[in-house]
């Protein structure tokens, strides 16, 4: 499968945050008006405003305490549920050179909620009057040489793009490293995404939605049902 | 720092302990991550789990205020496992030297204490003298009173069950942090340290360092690659500004800020010790072509053999008075102070006792405020329970553009002078600090001439050409910096000669007749006739391949990337590290690093080589010193309690504080140890998210939006026994303010056990103020912090006092 990957190595993530505040810097994206929750994560969520988000969970696995950092993103999905729920490529669309999955101004006219209900990473986020947004994997730096916002101010690595051939290759060999002083790390769904994440503790200690929720098959089910029946519907449509 | 930031990626153990790496110097994590997947490991001590502990291999939290306790334990450790590299302490430490018969410590004080002064009679502490006049060495040693012996016996009492007593950190822990860091101390194995203000701001701060670096002595971790102390600067150029002379005991160059104690230029120059070893280079003995040049910078053509210089037009501290900021707002507090330049700070928020300093700003007649932006200083007289109509200060706001909209150098925490290019014109009436200080001075002169104000020599005298077109041009200063050949000169010996207006090439041409000049004989090198050294963007690496990068900016001294890496290699001058070798002598040269000196090595202790010089030359003896006589504070650490403390007592000797740590009496200045109104250990830091007291930070919407409000963190134990919500407002407290702030409450802060009973520690950031965000409800820390400091630097001590948290 060609095109473009991330792989995050959380292993090496400081929750500095630079990726986040990249994020909106180079989306031109507003603040969110925040408070203190009990927490240095914030915003509390991703929202129609924040595609990226750090989160923060202390845990104590077999009696160490561990602060998990999850720098929190679409996954670009290899076969997007969203894109195929969407059904539209003026809305949703993945671009052929780097697989990303673009959303543009057109999603408001979407069943947003199916969109989002399809995504397994609980990813998609609608304003108001129903526009969608998310990570566009910088798709205009992308498409210019230029590495994605947010790996480009990771001060650690822990945020690294490139051919997915090469990302693959990378996440595989951290891995084996990794995997000598902490056997339980793994690839977070490598084989379906584009964003792979590399994490030792049990992904759900990291996020509910670290990998595919299982709601999310059967949501793809469905689609892929509905895709069997695509060509009549379309049809009908245009009639 | 010793070393350099890329240096980091070369440690065999890297130990971050009075630091938070992760969060406050982000980038440095960048070579923290490289040595990590080399092998090494990191090793983080700190009261409360931070980012940095979730990425630690070993992580341990210990009582804020107790460094040298955990510290002096793992020197025990090192010694009674004889785990330090003997060569290196032999031939490099002052280990081997014997200390007078006036040395002495009992009770927690070292002889010659004055109590009434408060003050050390530190002549007590000389080393004994051979006939010769060097001192009395044991190389093997063994002499009792050699300074080796000393040590043992200082640190005999910090074993691991006492120590864990007063730091709160379990036994089994600490045995754990020895054993990984003093693993550096095998040959070719290298250990730093990563500190910043987790140490300083202490009433032993000094000390705190000082333990660090006999540890490193003792292990051979000072002058090689991977090694070394290494301070972690808050600021992209608080390095530069301590070279400059930003504190008021120091002069460009770490040369003595002229005192009342040395009236004339000439008992100024005469009052460094000598040494009477011929293999001492004792660096100091150049300091008269320093401190002569820099006067001749000064004050150019008018500065003459026979006005010395112009050393009497230069202010003088008064003997024994100390002028740090701690010491202004006390004065200021007290009405003594009527004038105030706040330039390029918000000490508002960023002083401790915040309450005491915003009061003492009242007291004056004017404020001029520099800065890019209005700040909780600038407009304290309209900040929390002020009232405006009351306060007669006149504050005038004097707009200054951004670092990136001016041209000039910075000096990053390894000594690299990096010169930046202007971008953007600055922003409408804002100007650069060095336009509007040349302006001031031209207007204090012309004010002068017209007016002719007592001792106007100084100002009238005063060469300030560093203008071109009536504007700042950093190029003039950076030169003057470097400094100029005022003459023809020649040098026979070295057989070069030099025409009048060139460029001084190093600090080994300066003289002390008046020929030369040098703002700062440090950076003696940096502009040459061959050009703007700190410009170079030369990318390849020295022949060591240790990430030198010799040609990429450039640092001081003389470009020297690791110092004291004469330390680096055994007595024939081959590396102790084969691999990661910072010089080596190659039979007729160093390569490598710029060597600490170019003297052949030495051979050996018994006969060393008459043309080689000790590894150490900045010291008199040219010997590191594990045994430091010159501090205010004692020549070995040791553990005194913070000036509010949890316990009654020392659990280490019978004084409860560090007994010369200063302390202010107004009425601004309540302390209270074990009081049981303010139970809890209170400690301050920073977040990655705001920068310094917040002031370019808060304003800034994306970071307010990461980090909106002032907090407290604290254990979900205390938060329990308090009826704390995660999340809610509490109000926290100290016998000097208080401060609103939202309760975080966490597993990264665990009670501690000291001396058998249970302590808490709660811990606040310093980067928020009233004046943003607009509520106007959140405001720093120092509200809590008490008005002490350490007795050598007065850095106040932020890092460890006494609150109470409650409920609103």
């Amino acid at each position: 499968m060609p095109g473009k990957s991330f792989f995050i190595d959380t292993t090496i993530c400081t929750a500095c945050r630079g990726c986040q505040v990249a994020c909106k810097q180079w989306h031109d994206l507003p603040a969110e008006k925040t408070v203190n929750r009990g927490t240095h994560q914030n915003p509390a969520d991703l929202s129609f405003v924040t595609y990226k988000l750090v989160r923060f969970n202390e845990v104590v696995v077999d009696g160490k305490l561990k602060w998990l950092f999850f720098p929190d993103q679409c996954r670009h999905c290899l076969e997007p549920p969203c894109e195929m729920t969407a059904d539209d490529p003026e809305a949703i669309f993945r671009d052929p050179a780097t697989g990303a999955v673009v959303y543009t101004a057109k999603t408001k006219n979407l069943d947003t909620q199916a969109v989002i209900d399809s995504c397994p990473y609980n990813i998609p986020r609608a304003c108001e009057d129903g526009t969608l947004a998310k990570c566009d994997m910088c798709i205009d730096r992308v498409e210019n040489g230029l590495l994605p916002a947010c790996v480009k101010t990771c001060p650690t690595g822990a945020m690294n793009f490139g051919d997915r051939k090469e990302m693959l290759a990378l996440a595989k060999k951290r891995l084996d490293v990794v995997k000598k002083t902490h056997p339980k790390a793994r690839l977070l769904d490598p084989d379906d995404i584009r964003v792979i994440y590399l994490v030792t503790e049990e992904p759900n200690l990291y996020h509910n939605f670290a990998v595919a929720s299982t709601s999310a098959f059967n949501v793809s089910r469905a689609v892929a049902l509905r895709r069997l029946v695509r060509p009549l519907t379309r049809l009908t449509a245009n009639l | 720092m010793t070393n350099h930031w890329i240096d980091i990626g070369n440690s065999d153990c890297v130990l971050i302990m009075g630091s938070n790496a992760a969060e406050n110097h982000p980038i440095s994590f960048k070579y923290v991550v490289q040595a990590m997947k080399k092998g090494a490991k990191l090793v983080n001590v700190d009261p409360r789990f931070t980012r940095t502990s979730s990425k630690a291999d070993i992580y341990t939290a210990l009582r804020s205020g107790t460094d040298i306790a955990f510290l002096g334990g793992m020197i025990k450790y090192i010694i009674d496992n004889k785990l330090y590299n003997k060569d290196y302490v032999r031939a490099y430490t002052n280990a081997p030297f014997v200390v007078g018969k006036d040395f002495d410590f009992k009770d927690g004080l070292f002889s010659g204490y004055d109590k009434k002064a408060r003050k050390y009679d530190k002549s007590k502490w000389a080393f004994a003298m051979d006939e010769n006049g060097v001192p009395k060495m044991d190389r093997g040693l063994e002499d009792p009173r050699c300074v080796f012996q000393l040590l043992k016996k200082h640190y005999d009492r910090y074993n691991t069950k006492l120590v864990s007593k007063i730091t709160g950190t379990p036994e089994a822990d600490l045995m754990a942090v020895y054993k990984a860091y003093t693993a550096t101390g095998a040959t070719g194995k290298a250990g730093t340290i990563m500190y910043a203000m987790g140490w300083t701001q202490h009433t032993v701060g000094t000390q705190n360092i000082r333990t660090m670096a006999i540890i490193q002595l003792l292990l051979g971790n000072i002058g090689v690659a991977g090694g070394g102390v290494n301070a972690l600067r808050g600021e992209s150029n608080v390095q530069g500004s301590t070279d400059h002379c930003l504190l008021f005991h120091i002069w460009p160059g770490y040369l003595a800020t002229p005192s009342t104690k040395w009236p004339k230029l000439d008992d100024y120059l005469k009052r460094r010790a000598k040494s009477n070893d011929p293999l001492s280079a004792n660096w100091w003995q150049n300091e008269p072509k320093y401190m002569v040049s820099l006067l001749k910078s000064f004050f150019g053509e008018k500065a003459k053999k026979r006005n010395d210089f112009g050393y009497d037009w230069m202010p003088k501290l008064d003997a024994g008075k100390t002028y740090a900021f701690l010491d202004m707002f006390d004065d200021m507090y007290k009405g003594k102070v009527k004038g105030f330049f706040n330039w390029g700070m918000n000490l508002a928020c960023s002083l401790a006792n915040a309450n005491k300093n915003r009061q003492a700003m009242a007291k004056l007649d004017w404020m001029v405020n520099v800065n890019l932006f209005d700040n909780e200083t600038a407009s304290f007289w309209k900040g929390p329970g002020m009232k405006p109509s009351k306060i007669k200060t006149e504050v005038f706001s004097l707009p200054a553009c951004v670092s990136v909209e001016k041209e000039g150098s910075i000096t990053n925490s390894g000594r690299w002078m990096q010169w930046r290019y202007p971008g953007p014109k600055p922003l409408g009436n804002s100007r650069s600090d060095g336009d509007i200080i040349m302006e001031l001075g031209f207007k204090i002169k012309e004010l002068y001439e017209k007016e002719k104000g007592a001792f106007p020599e100084p100002i009238l005298n005063l060469k300030w050409d560093y203008v071109t077109e009536g504007m700042y041009d950093a190029h003039k200063a950076a030169k003057e910096i470097n400094g100029y050949f005022l003459k023809d000169v020649d040098f026979p010996a070295k057989k070069k000669s030099f025409k009048k207006g060139e460029l001084v090439p190093s600090f080994a041409y300066l003289k002390d007749d008046g020929s030369t000049s040098s703002a700062n004989w440090l950076y003696c090198n940096s502009y040459t006739e061959k050009g703007n050294m700190a410009a170079r963007r030369g990318q390849g690496d020295a022949e060591n391949k240790i990430g030198l990068y010799p040609k990429f900016s450039w640092c001081w001294p003389v470009n020297r990337r690791i110092i004291y890496n004469r330390a680096s290699v055994d007595l024939k001058g081959q590396p102790w590290d084969k691999d990661q070798w910072v010089i080596k002598w190659n039979g007729s040269k160093w390569i490598g690093d710029v060597p600490d000196g170019g003297w052949p090595p030495l051979g050996s202790l018994e006969k060393p080589n008459p043309k080689s010089k000790w590894a150490f030359i900045m010291h008199v003896h040219g010997h590191a010193q594990i045994f430091g006589p010159g501090r205010a504070d004692g020549p070995f650490p040791e553990h005194y309690e913070p000036l509010e403390c949890p316990i009654e007592k020392n659990l280490m000797n019978e004084q409860r504080m560090n007994p010369v740590a200063p302390v202010y009496g107004t009425k601004a200045d309540a302390y209270e140890t074990c009081d049981p109104k303010y139970p809890i250990v209170g400690t301050t830091y920073r977040v990655s998210e705001h920068w310094q007291t917040g002031l370019m930070t808060r304003p800034q919407p994306w970071l307010l939006e990461l980090e909106p409000q002032v907090f407290v963190e604290m254990s979900e134990e205390l938060a329990q026994l308090k009826g704390i919500k995660n999340g809610e407002r509490v109000l926290a407290s100290s016998a000097r303010g208080s401060l609103e702030c939202t309760a975080i409450v966490t597993k990264r802060f665990k009670p501690f056990t000291i001396g058998g009973n249970t302590v808490h520690q709660v811990g606040f950031p310093w980067c928020f103020g009233w004046r943003w965000p607009q509520t106007g409800k959140e405001d720093s820390a120092n509200l809590l912090t008490p008005a002490t400091g350490d007795p050598n630097t007065r850095i106040p001590e932020t890092k460890a006092f006494m609150v109470n948290v409650s409920k609103i």
